[in-house]
């Protein structure tokens, strides 16, 4: 038996409150293909991190060739020979493909480097992918998507004086062709055959379960199953991903059916490029879900809808005044140096205005309510935001939304690293809310949250393929929704 | 000891204090040197001089506040154009005073409107629009004003220069501005915009606010304030002249930071405006009386722009 490339024992990871990783074992062998599956926020992208080095576990070890690693790495994955393709492409889009491929390699230096891995690079695209036309002069922002992946990936098997055992690949066929995503994978087989590994994400089952000889599946934070391929079919991972009915938040999703919808629309959306098909129409007092894989076009939807607002009638046409809560927090929703009174009234100065001054009584007043009303947990609204833990961030940017005048809320992904107890609250609230007479838009990545939408609209790959009203939602439909692949 | 520390850490949430001791420590050291003459009239010129450099800071400041990359190198090449047109208008004649004010105030609203434009419309950044800007202005102001200098009006000359008890009238209106701009920015939905912008511009736009517009209100209240500039220095030195604005790049710049306005955007200082540009004047003032030429009074105001950035450096959003 050979020895292994990596093992993980009981490795766990938190970010503050989250916990990516719940104990993870994990062995990757030479000469096996892994798949690895789950749905978003299972814990796979921590996972990789991990084994990549770029991130180190809290608790739990790793091991190599039968010795610990205590201090792993960066540098420790690069000399066991470990590549990763991360989804969101690494590439320097203002360097040639030949320049790209040297920052990989030091040993190409002195005179001729850019000949010497333009021959590198050409040499493995076509190894991998014959009929690239992709030339090793070609500054990166001028390719297109897929023919960067194409550079991405061959990159990545591209070898000078450094090992080559373990090549993470994570999604790497999103953006590619069928026909080149056959090759590349039919080339990881080859890979496989002459004693290296692999570890294939992919949300495209047929993937994973035609190229693959071993499948992990991530939920939760734990690798839920680990078995050879021959155990599983294609109902069976999507079982095992989803996990039947889970406990926890098991409200009843009452109010979320007895509202009876009327009036005219007040959003209607129908994605870019599309004539057909679906269209998302809101009306007054409805909560709608977005579902689907991450980044398959609802935040695109959301801004699309936030931007409309105000505007003629369209492809996507809004009435009332929007506003959003942002999941992301850090980038789309706070103001660093400002208290948190500051932060929940920006959306509603020019209603707290006095002549041409905004008044600070009305402005704390507004604060102050919701700040009882939602349970922001701190002595003074005055404090600066950033002394808040992060739900309770997240609270004043749903204090900030539902606190305005807005009757269109937008919700792009809330709850990301909120504690339950959080969820719980918000949760009642929307409803509440809902109920006297405001529009949502939900785009959760969460199961559990579409029980309180009273419809719910599946996208992939920027396309709305499905509208499930609520009394229809099961988890296998929208998985299954989620990952229909085009009829080949 | 507690009370010290919360002196300690009241300090630090006023951080235009320092300037203020800077400028009173840098006076003290200048009337030592000056063998204890001129204590009360180093004090009145100071903030005779310091009401033009507050005047652009404020537009300045505003600015940068919008957050990193946003600047107005123009200014210099705005305050000598708007200094010669108001002489122009005025024409030396008392009747024309505030036709000239209000033309120079308008060609420094169109500077800085075209500012914006080249950074919105063209994609250029602030920092490589309003330096290209400028000469173009300056070409634009050597062409209008053909080297002839232009003596204001009696009235407005003596208006400029007027103080009452030693204190320049001048100075009073600017500092009763200073304060209109300071409500401005903490209770208008125009000076919170700014502010938020500068923060997070993304989670401004989210949050509903105009950012295009804010950012265009800003750039032009940046030009007409450099307007107005111009046509006072052009009352206060006697007569119109393109670099009459010279010294107000690294100057305008310089009180904005270290008056204790983040250069990484979103917080203002406005008191600290004035204390940085008294520093400036005393270090001037200081430097000349000792004998030390112009070379070494730069170097000094580099110096001490390092020095603040670095002392206030500990914040997190400077990174």
């Amino acid at each position: 038996m050979d020895r292994e490339i990596i093992q993980l024992n009981a490795v766990t990871k938190s970010f503050g409150a989250v916990q990516a990783l719940r104990g993870v074992d994990l062995s990757i062998q030479p000469g096996q293909a892994l798949g690895l599956v789950g749905h978003n926020g299972a814990g796979k992208s921590t996972l990789m991190h991990v084994l990549t080095g770029t991130i180190a576990p809290t608790t739990g070890s790793i091991a190599s060739g039968g010795g610990a690693r205590p201090d792993y790495g960066v540098a420790i994955a690069k000399r066991l020979g470990i590549r990763c393709v991360f989804q969101e492409l690494s590439l320097c889009p203002n360097l040639t493909v030949a320049e790209n491929t040297r920052i990989m390699h030091p040993r190409l230096r002195g005179f001729g480097w850019r000949r010497r891995a333009g021959r590198l690079i050409t040499r493995q695209l076509d190894t991998m992918f014959p009929d690239h036309g992709i030339r090793s002069d070609t500054v990166i922002s001028d390719l297109s998507i897929g023919r960067r992946q194409m550079v991405e990936i061959a990159r990545a098997f591209t070898t000078t004086d450094d090992p080559l055992r373990l090549v993470i690949l994570d999604e790497p066929t999103s953006s590619l062709d069928p026909s080149t995503s056959r090759q590349l994978l039919a080339f990881t087989r080859r890979f496989v055959a002459d004693g290296g590994a692999t570890i294939l994400i992919s949300h495209l089952l047929h993937e994973i379960l035609d190229y693959c000889d071993r499948i992990v599946v991530m939920r939760d934070g734990r690798v839920v199953a680990d078995e050879g391929t021959a155990a599983f079919d294609r109902a069976k991972l999507i079982v095992t991903m989803g996990g039947a009915a889970e406990g926890h938040a098991a409200e009843a999703p009452v109010s979320a059916a007895t509202v009876a919808a009327e009036g005219p629309a007040r959003v209607r959306y129908r994605p870019k490029g599309e004539t057909g098909g679906t269209e998302l129409t809101a009306q007054a007092g409805e909560i709608i879900g977005l579902a689907g894989l991450a980044g398959h076009g609802q935040s695109d939807c959301l801004v699309e809808v936030f931007d409309a607002a105000g505007g003629r009638p369209g492809r996507v046409s809004v009435q009332g005044p929007v506003a959003l809560v942002a999941g992301d927090r850090q980038t789309d929703g706070i103001f660093p140096l400002w208290s948190i009174a500051d932060n929940i009234t920006v959306r509603s100065l020019g209603s707290l205005t006095q002549g041409p001054l905004i008044s600070p009584q009305r402005a704390d007043a507004l604060a102050e309510s919701w700040k009882q009303r939602i349970g922001i947990r701190t002595p003074d609204i005055h404090n600066n935001i950033l002394s808040l833990s992060g739900g309770n961030q997240q609270k004043a940017l749903f204090a900030r939304a539902l606190g305005s005048d807005a009757e269109i809320i937008l919700m792009d992904d809330p709850m990301r690293g909120v504690d339950i107890g959080t969820k719980l609250d918000v949760y009642g609230l929307i409803r509440e809310e809902a109920a006297r007479g405001r529009t949502f838009l939900w785009y959760t990545t969460e199961m559990d949250e579409l029980e309180h939408c009273h419809r719910i609209y599946i996208f992939r790959n920027g396309r709305i393929v499905a509208a499930l009203p609520r009394a229809e939602l099961t988890e296998e439909r929208v998985i299954h929704s989620s990952f229909q692949e085009a009829v080949a | 000891m507690s009370g010290q520390l919360a002196a300690l850490s009241r300090l630090r949430t006023r951080p235009w204090i320092w300037s203020f001791l800077g400028a009173a420590l840098v006076w003290a050291l200048a009337v030592i040197l000056a063998g204890g003459h001129g204590a009360w009239s180093v004090i009145t010129t100071a903030i005779a001089f310091s009401a033009f450099t507050v005047l652009v800071g404020l537009g300045q400041m505003f600015v940068i506040t919008l957050g990193p990359g946003n600047i107005d190198l123009s200014l210099p090449a705005n305050i000598g154009l708007a200094s010669a047109v108001a002489m122009k208008v005025m024409d030396g004649s008392d009747g024309r005073i505030a036709l000239g004010l209000l033309a120079a105030v308008a060609a420094g609203l169109v500077i800085g409107i075209v500012n914006y434009l080249l950074i919105r419309l063209l994609r250029i950044p602030p920092l490589i629009a309003t330096l290209s800007s400028s000469f173009v202005i300056r070409s634009v102001g050597i062409s209008y004003g053909r080297g002839l200098q232009i003596k204001p009006p009696l009235a407005f000359a003596d208006l400029v220069v007027a103080r009452l008890g030693g204190i320049s009238v001048l100075a009073v209106l600017v500092l009763l501005l200073s304060i209109l701009a300071g409500v401005v920015l903490a209770r208008t939905v125009y000076g919170r915009s700014v502010l938020a912008v500068g923060q997070n511009i993304r989670a401004a736009r989210l949050a509903g606010l105009s950012v295009r517009r804010v950012r265009f209100l800003t750039y032009a209240l940046c030009g007409a304030l450099g307007g107005l500039c111009g046509a006072l220095l052009a009352g206060f030195t006697g007569g119109s002249s393109l670099d009459v604005g010279a010294e107000y790049l690294l100057t305008s710049i310089a009180v904005v930071v270290i008056g204790g306005t983040s250069v990484a955007g979103g917080m203002a200082n406005v008191p600290g405006l004035w204390g940085a540009a008294l520093m400036l004047f005393m270090i001037a003032t200081l430097l000349n009386s000792s004998g030390l030429g112009i070379g070494v009074r730069d170097l000094m105001t580099g110096l001490i722009i390092i020095a603040v950035i670095t002392l206030a450096g500990g914040r997190r959003s400077l990174r």
